[in-house]
């Protein structure tokens, strides 16, 4: 099935995309993730020019976190207080997002610095979830419960001036450093073009230390409007949004969703953080071999 | 009088050294909609000798379908520190952004190093216009991996031999445009070549657009940002939550 991809400006089986949609939904419901970190790299190995990948990406990802962050508020897994602080900051992020995209892509330097913040991001990530779940795993064999981990937030955020209280995550602290978190991750989302989650849950939970209920939740709610915000962002900034691209992507990943969500009530949670690890870090690794060895092109061609 | 005459004669004698040349192109339009995966044009047409009659075998044919130019920066990558980034650039005010040309015989035997390079006639020769001052070298190498570039995405060729002749009088050649294909009008010019120098040539052009639902998209999103980016921010949240809804049904 040929689809013409009118502002990407070429042909491509949509039955691919609509596959890859679905490998990234399936994703997504089974971890709580947006999938972002495979679409886009995936997108730009199948030929899609970059730019259009990232762009096209962050609406997927929009789609993919609907359903679940509905789920989540209807079980009042939303802290909306939280969250908006989030998406302020996320908004914000991806202004200064954009602001940097341009600056890079004018340098030339865009590919290399989304490469290794890929590398960087993906790996460490990677590395501590496996870390995690391995030693969990252990502790399940052997019998010996791990000592219950202490749930409070980094000493650096009860320095910030400044306090409020968030009741549904049971936090006292400065809405300061939710906004930060909110900007790098909205920064991210215009940059590379993912949702964040993958790094908003961990910080959410060792950083900030909210109460492990309401962490995915709200998590979906800010992905949900900070992709939004990046979709705009792009459509008003890079006019690379092809929305039959990512129609296309959709009608795989909303699916794929779906699936894996019935898949995750079945499995087992530490052996599905253990799996999203090794993925995470398989791309990780691709990303940074990349890097190193020579590219098939030496030389690249942009607009003046 | 024998003024009028002596000049008709004259007329008749320049004329007479130089051969009628008839292109055409099979369409002057390529139209990019759904469903499009790259097309092949036909360029062909007729060459006679100044009495009709006919000429070919006397006559190198070669054609050339060129897309619109633009301004591009090339840029280079180096191995830094064990990585590979972009260190080297060069800008290039006149970029083809599609290139195409075919012959009867290698271009090299057709034409010297020189017409070539007036002409434009081989990927070798394109006039790029790089900006500022950069040495011929450095030059010849961004030209160099520019080319290489273009003809792995098919988006320039160069098909020497391509050109076929039909009975010494029709010839013609089928050029290929990949999906990537740049939109723009692009224009197709014919030489015939005799002892290496272009005695005829003729030029006609093509319009590659997109059409349609393509077009209207391509529009929307050039001209109504905000909007453009409020459709595609509906249409993903309302796919996200029928599909949610779907699935719970079941």
């Amino acid at each position: 099935m040929d689809v013409y991809l009118p502002i990407a400006n070429l042909s491509v089986n949509g039955l691919i995309i609509v596959a890859l949609g679905a490998l990234t939904g399936l994703l997504s419901g089974m971890f709580g993730v947006g999938g972002g970190f495979l679409t886009t790299p995936l997108m730009i190995f199948y030929g899609i020019p970059p730019t259009v990948a990232a762009a096209s990406a962050a609406s997927q990802v929009t789609g993919a976190s609907v359903s679940g962050a509905f789920a989540h508020s209807r079980r009042g897994g939303v802290d909306y207080q939280m969250g908006g602080v989030l998406v302020a900051g996320g908004i914000l992020g991806t202004g200064i997002g954009a602001v940097l995209f341009n600056v890079l892509q004018r340098l030339g330097q865009i590919d290399t610095v989304i490469n290794i913040l890929y590398v960087l991001l993906l790996g460490s990530i990677g590395g501590l979830m496996a870390r995690e779940s391995i030693r969990t795993l252990r502790a399940e064999r052997s019998g010996v419960p791990l000592p219950a981990a202490k749930r409070r937030h980094h000493p650096l955020v009860a320095n910030l001036p400044m306090r409020w209280r968030f009741y549904r995550s049971g936090l006292y602290i400065s809405p300061l450093a939710p906004l930060l978190l909110g900007v790098a991750t909205g920064i991210l989302t215009m940059l590379m073009g993912i949702g964040g989650g993958f790094v908003l849950v961990p910080a959410m939970l060792y950083i900030l230390g909210m109460s492990a209920n309401v962490v995915v939740g709200t998590s979906l709610f800010q992905i949900l409007f900070v992709t939004m915000a990046t979709t705009m962002m792009h459509a008003l900034t890079t006019k690379a949004v092809d929305i039959v691209l990512a129609t296309l992507l959709l009608v795989g990943s909303v699916t794929g969703a779906q699936v894996g969500a019935k898949f995750a009530q079945k499995a087992s949670p530490v052996k599905l953080r253990l799996l999203l690890a090794v993925i995470v870090l398989l791309v990780a690794l691709r990303m940074a071999l990349g890097l190193g060895y020579r590219p098939d092109d030496i030389y690249t061609v942009a607009p003046l | 009088m024998r003024g009028i005459v002596a000049l008709f004669l004259l007329l008749l004698l320049g004329a007479a050294r130089d051969p009628i040349l008839v292109p055409e192109v099979s369409q002057h339009e390529v139209q990019l909609r759904q469903g499009f995966t790259g097309t092949e044009l036909l360029l062909f047409g007729a060459v006679l000798s100044p009495e009709g009659t006919r000429a070919a075998q006397d006559y190198d044919i070669i054609v050339v379908l060129k897309g619109p130019t633009q301004s591009i920066v090339v840029r280079e990558k180096q191995k830094v520190a064990g990585i590979w980034i972009n260190v080297d650039s060069t800008e290039l005010r006149s970029a083809p952004s599609y290139y195409a040309i075919a012959s009867t015989r290698p271009i090299a035997q057709i034409v010297d190093d020189k017409t070539a390079a007036i002409y434009e006639l081989g990927l070798k020769w394109l006039q790029l216009s790089p900006i500022g001052s950069i040495d011929p070298d450095e030059q010849a190498r961004f030209a160099a991996g520019l080319v290489q570039l273009n003809v792995e995405k098919g988006l320039y060729r160069q098909e020497e031999g391509a050109v076929k002749v039909n009975e010494q009088v029709l010839y013609q050649a089928r050029i290929g445009l990949p999906s990537r294909v740049p939109i723009g009008t692009y224009t197709a010019e014919t030489f015939a070549i005799s002892k290496g120098r272009v005695v005829a040539s003729a030029s006609s052009t093509v319009d590659v657009r997109k059409i349609g639902v393509e077009r209207a998209i391509a529009d929307f999103s050039a001209n109504y940002g905000l909007f453009y980016g409020l459709l595609a921010v509906i249409v993903s949240v309302a796919m996200g939550w029928i599909a949610g809804r779907l699935f719970a049904l079941t």
